[in-house]
């Protein structure tokens, strides 16, 4: 039996099983660069105000670390797009990562590729099939938005460069994906190596973007992130960087392939090692339980908060020195700090680590659904355990978590930060209260996962774009001037800017009022609905 | 005799689909109770509004004394259920479950339980996603058994056992009986329910459409009848409760209802009987009679042709 048998028909269940989720992605990255083309383009209709702007952002060590170098600061398309380079790249990553672990090893290890395998189905078939519609995904997305830049009428050849860029990126990330399904039995530990390789490509890059002239640049060509930002669109074209991911892919797709090889169906490389006949004297409540459950992943997201904190601190010391020009300092403070420009740079940077650590409590609260549809909730729900501590076990871990992971965000940027501007004993409980004063906000959102749960549970990943919506708006209202009332509507809009701004109590408790009385609504709905 | 269930007029629907549709059920104390009905009929449904995880639109249901749905907590300490499909966390050791699952529940016998995994020979070290289907089942099997509680809601428990640790189920099942435990026993494996059973439930369409003793039930149907007589018999045509009577000679075949054997013992006596088989409906035979006639009109058992 050929090892490659099957692999069209898995493409076609795959795309039939995908038809809605993955245009739907697309449309949101071709809308993306589209309208952020097209807002910014207008920004800088003069030569001058493009050099102007991307000098400001070129002598950011912040902002060059966030986004990247500005390569060429005449050209209107990188200027108009810079923001979106890297990041979108660091997003279509993950797409096409997430789209090869859902159609490997979530299939294995439901058993689903199992009652496939039965038929004739060679053994390359799941992963050949997905890497096909991974990368098919990422071509047609690079293709679309680039048609969609030449539209908003930007250069045809910068434009498939840009394209491109973001297609790079989701080649390099789908061969790292091929591997990581292949490590252990579980979908779950699949994700989390690929996010781990996603931050660890976006902190290279950062690195090596944000180090001086001279120094390490080289580690940004050790990231393919870095690889996508070096195709340089709008300033240059160099459409033979791809070759880089390209070659990653050959070297990683082979990998995985010779990883098949070597193992059985549903098994890792890993194997599961036996664990303990008895349980431990404290696994006897619900809450015990659910720190089994989420432990893991918040040891793994912890360690990246305290890290993130630290890098963060870091840039943010030299933030005084290297931004000397009015326009840079404008600008910094424009993107949200009041007085200061490191406490500004440090209070926006604190709002992002905010964002993060809602995508946490986000995850953490969705739990209970995958519990309850996984029928995990049932055989708990039919023992002495009464809903509300179920429910409860669980939220309390994700407003838990979500608390240790910005604590510890604080605490790194507070010990580097106040290393290097010496002043660690004001600048650790500053940055500890700049870090506590997020939560509020991040409660709430995860407690909107909280209220769908109990009220439609179907609709809960809704959260999701919800989230996203708040993002949207934080992050892009001001660009596109939208009214002050319809970006309020985010909870993040209400977070008091610390450290440096002003203090006021009242939106914080109202956010903690809020948060708290949706999680009690969900509570008590779901105290009232069906089981499953 | 006091009931540990007693539901009746029981509705449940879901969207447009009537999954009860008026169920009566009642499970005397100590009793072990079998729930019989093919897939889809209502029978998980059922212990679900049991466990109040799901709420009955209309009708009343009484668990132990108490009412499922607002008491779930309190009265779930006093009863253990194994649902048909057992999933269990990914990262935590079949052992692990056995004593969590125990503990909220209020208590486990260490003894039973290390006896209960010596029989149903299940390796506790494993992790929850190693296990086989048959494994996962026998763990929550294991937590359940070795529990100190008055009732047992079993929902098709041995879906994926081997023919021999279903042979160790029974036996434990007959253990459970001699302490006097209660059990709701849903299956569709009528050997299972046939051997452990007091009383039988058999539900279709979100009803229960016969209840009691299997021979109460069997009183309802046929027997069946072979003899050899020493003269030809007469006027076996004209009794009442005779079905396809097939005469030979001196040799007669034919199904009786169950209430009428009297009158056709006499009436084959009085032609004087040489040799007698006498079958009894296996469960086989009521329980298709309920199922049959959803399909095809039925067609009287043994008709002449």
């Amino acid at each position: 039996m050929n090892d490659f048998a099957g692999t069209s028909t898995l493409v076609r269940l795959a795309l039939r099983r995908d038809r809605v989720i993955v245009p739907v992605w697309i449309l949101v990255f071709v809308g993306m660069a589209a309208s952020s083309a097209q807002a910014s383009i207008s920004l800088y209709p003069e030569v001058q105000d493009r050099v102007s702007a991307a000098e400001t952002s070129n002598s950011s060590p912040a902002l060059v670390s966030l986004y990247g170098r500005i390569f060429d600061p005449t050209s209107l398309g990188e200027v108009s797009l810079f923001k979106l380079t890297s990041f979108g790249a660091l997003l279509v990553g993950l797409l096409a990562a997430l789209l090869v672990v859902r159609h490997t090893r979530t299939e294995e290890e439901t058993g689903r590729l199992e009652l496939l395998s039965a038929g004739v189905l060679g053994r390359y078939a799941a992963l050949t099939s997905a890497l096909i519609v991974s990368v098919s995904t990422v071509l047609v997305l690079g293709l679309l938005t680039a048609l969609s830049l030449i539209g908003v009428g930007l250069p045809a050849s910068g434009s498939f460069a840009f394209g491109l860029t973001w297609a790079a990126a989701g080649l390099a990330f789908a061969a790292v994906a091929a591997v990581a399904a292949q490590v252990t039995e579980g979908a779950r530990t699949a994700n989390g190596l690929i996010a781990v390789a996603l931050g660890v490509s976006y902190v290279l890059r950062a690195l090596g973007d944000s180090a001086s002239e001279g120094g390490a640049r080289w580690i940004s060509w050790l990231s393919p992130i870095g690889w996508a930002q070096q195709i340089r669109p709008y300033a240059g074209d160099r459409f033979l960087v791809v070759l880089a991911p390209l070659a990653l892919m050959v070297v990683l797709v082979s990998a995985a392939f010779a990883l098949i090889r070597r193992r059985d169906v549903g098994a890792g490389l890993i194997r599961p090692r036996p664990g303990p006949a008895t349980a431990a004297p404290s696994l006897r409540s619900p809450l015990a339980l659910a720190w089994r459950l989420h432990r893991g992943s918040l040891y793994g997201w912890g360690f990246g908060f305290l890290l993130l904190g630290f890098v963060v601190g870091n840039i943010a010391s030299d933030v005084d020195g290297f931004v000397s020009s009015q326009s840079a300092k404008d600008l910094v403070e424009k993107l949200g700090g009041v007085s200061g420009l490191t406490d500004s740079f440090l209070s926006a940077e604190m709002g992002i680590l905010g964002l993060l650590a809602s995508a946490y409590g986000i995850q953490a609260a969705l739990r209970l659904r995958s519990e309850e549809t996984a029928l995990r909730a049932e055989p708990l729900l039919a023992t002495g355990v009464t809903r509300a501590r179920w429910l409860g076990s669980h939220v309390a871990m994700a407003l838990f978590g979500t608390g240790v992971l910005i604590m510890l965000g604080g605490l790194g940027s507070g010990i580097s930060s106040g290393a290097s501007l010496d002043n660690m004993g004001s600048q650790v409980p500053r940055m500890l209260a700049a870090a506590a004063i997020q939560l509020p906000a991040i409660w709430l959102v995860t407690a909107l996962v909280v209220l769908l749960f109990g009220l439609a549970p179907k609709l809960i990943t809704a959260a999701w774009g919800l989230f996203v919506a708040f993002v949207l708006l934080g992050q892009f209202g001001p660009i596109f001037d939208l009214p002050q009332g319809l970006m309020d509507i985010s909870p993040y809009a209400h977070t008091p800017r610390l450290p440096g701004g002003d203090f006021t109590a009242a939106p914080v408790i109202w956010l903690a009022a809020i948060a708290a009385a949706l999680a009690l609504t969900g509570l008590t709905t779901f105290r009232r609905r069906d089981i499953g | 005799m006091t009931s540990a269930i007693v539901v009746s007029g029981l509705h449940k629907s879901y969207g447009s689909t009537h999954a009860l549709d008026g169920l009566d059920l009642e499970v005397a104390t100590g009793e072990v109770h079998g729930f019989l009905g093919p897939n889809g009929a209502g029978k998980s449904t059922t212990i679900r509004v049991l466990l109040g995880l799901l709420r009955g639109d209309e009708g009343d249901v009484s668990l132990l004394g108490g009412d499922p749905w607002r008491d779930a907590a309190k009265l779930h300490r006093r009863l253990a259920y194994v649902p048909g499909d057992v999933n269990l966390w990914p990262n935590l050791t079949g052992g692990e479950v056995i004593d969590l699952l125990g503990r909220l529940r209020g208590g486990l016998d260490p003894k039973k339980r290390d006896d209960l995994l010596r029989r149903f020979d299940l390796d506790p070290t494993k992790k929850g996603r190693t296990y086989s289907k048959g494994n996962r089942q026998k763990v929550a099997l294991v937590a359940a058994l070795a529990s100190d509680v008055e009732l047992l809601l079993l929902d098709e428990p041995t879906s994926g056992l081997d023919p021999l640790m279903e042979e160790v189920f029974r036996q434990c099942i007959e253990e459970e009986r001699h302490r006097d435990r209660t059990v709701l026993l849903s299956s569709h494996i009528l050997s299972e329910v046939e051997a452990l059973c007091d009383r039988i439930s058999i539900i279709r369409r979100g009803k229960v459409v016969e209840t009691g003793t299997l021979a109460d039930l069997r009183h309802l149907t046929r027997t069946s009848i072979q003899a050899e007589l020493a003269a030809a018999p007469n006027g076996l045509a004209q009794l009442p409760g005779v079905h396809g009577l097939d005469v030979e000679g001196n040799r007669v075949r034919c199904e009786v209802d169950t209430a009428q054997l009297e009158g056709l013992m006499k009436q084959l006596a009085a032609s004087g009987i040489k040799s007698l088989v006498a079958q009894p409906p296996t469960l086989e035979e009521l329980f298709l009679r309920h199922y049959e006639d959803d399909a095809v009109a039925p067609e009287p058992v043994g008709a002449v042709r």
